[in-house]
């Protein structure tokens, strides 16, 4: 499981920073969600991977760390927030500068 | 417990929460509820530092969950003059978006406050994940604050500024699992217990979460090559914004002097000592590229963004110089400089007004209202910020020289610090000759100067003499500040000992 864990988060990483560096918005905004997603995983691990130990004290003798999880949920919603907020930025700065490139103009297309 | 320590965040809450609700009201009814919390807010400050000076630590438990389990809040002398520092400049920026900012969309007021609660929790709080929240109350606000009013400037500076600070909070969110995964905690103080006695092998990973926490820093405060969002999202901003972002710079460099003094400073090879080596050259860079942009802008806003810049240079090359004195000369910096950057923004806007074309860019020529005026005011801003006497500019440059040539390569400092000096006057005399030193064109219809708003600059460089006047108590104050910054060992101690003295009553 560990193995597939953290194949999982190296891909969703080196994904996630691709994407970042592209110029346009939609793939930036594409970056960053899978960022968010490689962070959420990230928390999760570092509660340690254990199967079958909910958290929460006296059902099994071996609990779960619960903090990780209160990380993550606080981390799941912040990322949500700033999604859509970097969305609907994205389409306003597409609607007022007439492209979608990061800089707000496209150095090979709008300059002749 | 004293419930007046977590009122610097509640009041701006509840007041940006009304605000929020009563989003109906009539501008006037917002503007009282804005300005009565920043006047609340320059009381607490006053409080604060007052009781800072009384008590080493005020601690303040957030639920009254022990720590290190539970989130806990602590007021000492920096975060007590920080405090202050955010309440006076949010009042005089409140005042002055009231001159018709808040008029040029929705949800001025309470974007402003909800920013205010965010900047004093970071300010207030023990605790690294609890940094992190406030990190993103006061960025999300600031988001939209850099918005407000709508432009295409704004949008393409806003789209910048947004993804860079996102991808500073993955990294931050990073660095936080590492440190928990390593240790367990997230108490600031709890924390350096920990890392103090942690394995030699996981020594690398350690340094590696501080890194990036120097990296997320970094991002806030502008370090050099993570600081080209800076210019243009600072000069688009409008006018009372940017100059409250001026204190946003400084919430980073406050996170560099807490986490890194306090968290990574224990143990017997102490990894801040690798931090500070990277921040050195790192900072010198960042003042030689502010100084170059002053003097290459275009217009007074951008002209000031590169004067933030350069006051960030300065200020992070001076905390990464050991030496107590080096530390306290850089904090009276940190205050002269956001008031004068503050300042400088207001200024802009308040000439730019005057102007029929051409706003505040220094090529376009066009004549200029009320040149003696503005121009008696430019020129004492000028000589202020460019470090020349009487004002707190002077002193701040004298002390920070004098310190800086006892550290070890701090002549590098030194001449660096003269260079820029000269640099600034250099740009800032070049853009006032150009503006009001020319003989008249007479303006047929002239624009009315805003009163109240040359009042409330004044009032900032009235700040500036202030701290030129009562520069003793200051001084005194700000080295008793530095001496509790170097010495960890007391806050681990009053966090960590009052957990264990309370434990009786916390825990039933």
């Amino acid at each position: 499981m560990e193995i597939l864990f953290a194949l999982t988060l190296g891909a969703l990483t080196t994904s996630g920073v691709y994407l970042l560096l592209r110029a346009r918005t939609f793939s930036v905004i594409l970056g960053l969600t899978l960022l968010s997603h490689a962070i959420n995983l990230y928390l999760f691990g570092m509660g340690r991977l254990k199967t079958e130990s909910p958290a929460v004290i006296g059902l099994v003798p071996d609990y779960a760390d619960p903090l990780p999880q209160a990380l993550v949920l606080t981390a799941i919603v912040i990322g949500f927030a700033m999604t859509s907020f970097v969305v609907v930025l994205a389409l306003k700065a597409a609607v007022e500068l007439r492209n979608d490139h990061v800089d707000g103009e496209n150095p090979n297309e709008d300059r002749p | 417990m004293n419930h007046l320590m977590a009122m610097p965040v509640l009041v701006p809450l509840v007041a940006g929460a009304c605000l929020l609700i009563t989003f109906k009201a009539p501008l006037m009814t917002q503007r009282l509820i804005s300005l009565g919390s920043c006047s609340l807010l320059a009381l607490l400050g006053i409080w604060a530092v007052l009781q800072a000076g009384q008590h080493p630590h005020t601690l303040y438990y957030l639920g009254n969950w022990a720590p290190p389990y539970g989130i806990v809040l602590v007021l000492d002398r920096l975060s007590a003059i920080m405090l202050l520092l955010t309440a006076c400049l949010s009042l005089i920026a409140g005042l002055y978006a009231c001159r018709g900012t808040d008029r040029e969309g929705a949800h001025f007021h309470a974007l402003f406050q909800l920013q205010l609660a965010g900047i004093n929790g970071a300010f207030l709080t023990g605790d690294l994940f609890n940094l992190f929240v406030f990190f993103e109350i006061l960025l999300i606000a600031s988001y939209a604050l850099l918005l407000h009013g709508g432009g295409r400037a704004r949008s393409r500076a806003g789209l910048h500024y947004v993804i860079i600070n996102l991808v500073g909070s993955a990294l931050f969110l990073f660095a936080v699992g590492t440190l928990y995964g390593l240790t367990g905690t997230l108490n600031m103080a709890d924390l350096a217990v920990k890392i103090a006695l942690i394995p030699a092998e996981d020594q690398p990973l350690l340094t590696s979460a501080a890194l990036l926490l120097l990296v997320v820093f970094g991002v806030k405060a502008a370090l050099l090559p993570l600081l080209f969002w800076l210019p243009r999202a600072y000069s688009a901003a409008s006018a009372p914004v940017a100059a409250l972002f001026a204190i946003m710079t400084k919430v980073g460099i406050y996170a560099m002097l807490r986490v890194f003094h306090l968290v990574f400073s224990q143990g017997e090879q102490p990894i801040n000592l690798t931090l500070w080596e990277w921040l050195w050259p790192l900072s010198l860079a960042t003042l030689l590229l502010g100084a170059v942009g002053v003097l290459g802008s275009a217009s007074l806003r951008t002209m000031t963004a590169y004067l933030v810049i350069v006051s960030v240079g300065i200020l992070l090359a001076a905390i990464s110089l050991p030496g107590q004195e080096m530390l306290s000369s850089a904090l009276y910096y940190l205050l002269h400089s956001t008031c004068l950057t503050a300042t400088f923004f207001l200024l802009a806007d308040l000439i730019g007004k005057q102007r029929y074309r051409g706003y505040d860019r220094f090529s376009l020529v066009s004549p200029l209202n009320h040149r003696w005026l503005l121009g008696c005011l430019f020129f004492i801003a000028a000589i202020s910020i460019s470090g020349l006497p009487p004002f707190s500019g002077f002193i701040s440059k004298l002390w920070l020289i004098q310190s800086a040539i006892k550290a070890p390569s701090g002549g590098l400092l030194w001449g660096l610090m003269l260079l820029t000096g000269l640099l600034t006057l250099i740009a800032l005399s070049r853009a006032g000759s150009r503006w009001f030193w020319r003989p008249t064109t007479s303006v047929s219809s002239p624009l009315r100067l805003d009163k109240t708003s040359f009042v409330l600059i004044c009032l900032m460089l009235t700040t500036s003499l202030v701290l030129s006047l009562l520069a003793e108590p200051i001084i005194h104050y700000l080295e008793r500040t530095a001496e509790q910054i170097l010495s960890p060992d007391e806050y681990i101690h009053a966090v960590l000992q009052s957990a264990w003295l309370s434990e009786a009553e916390v825990v039933p």
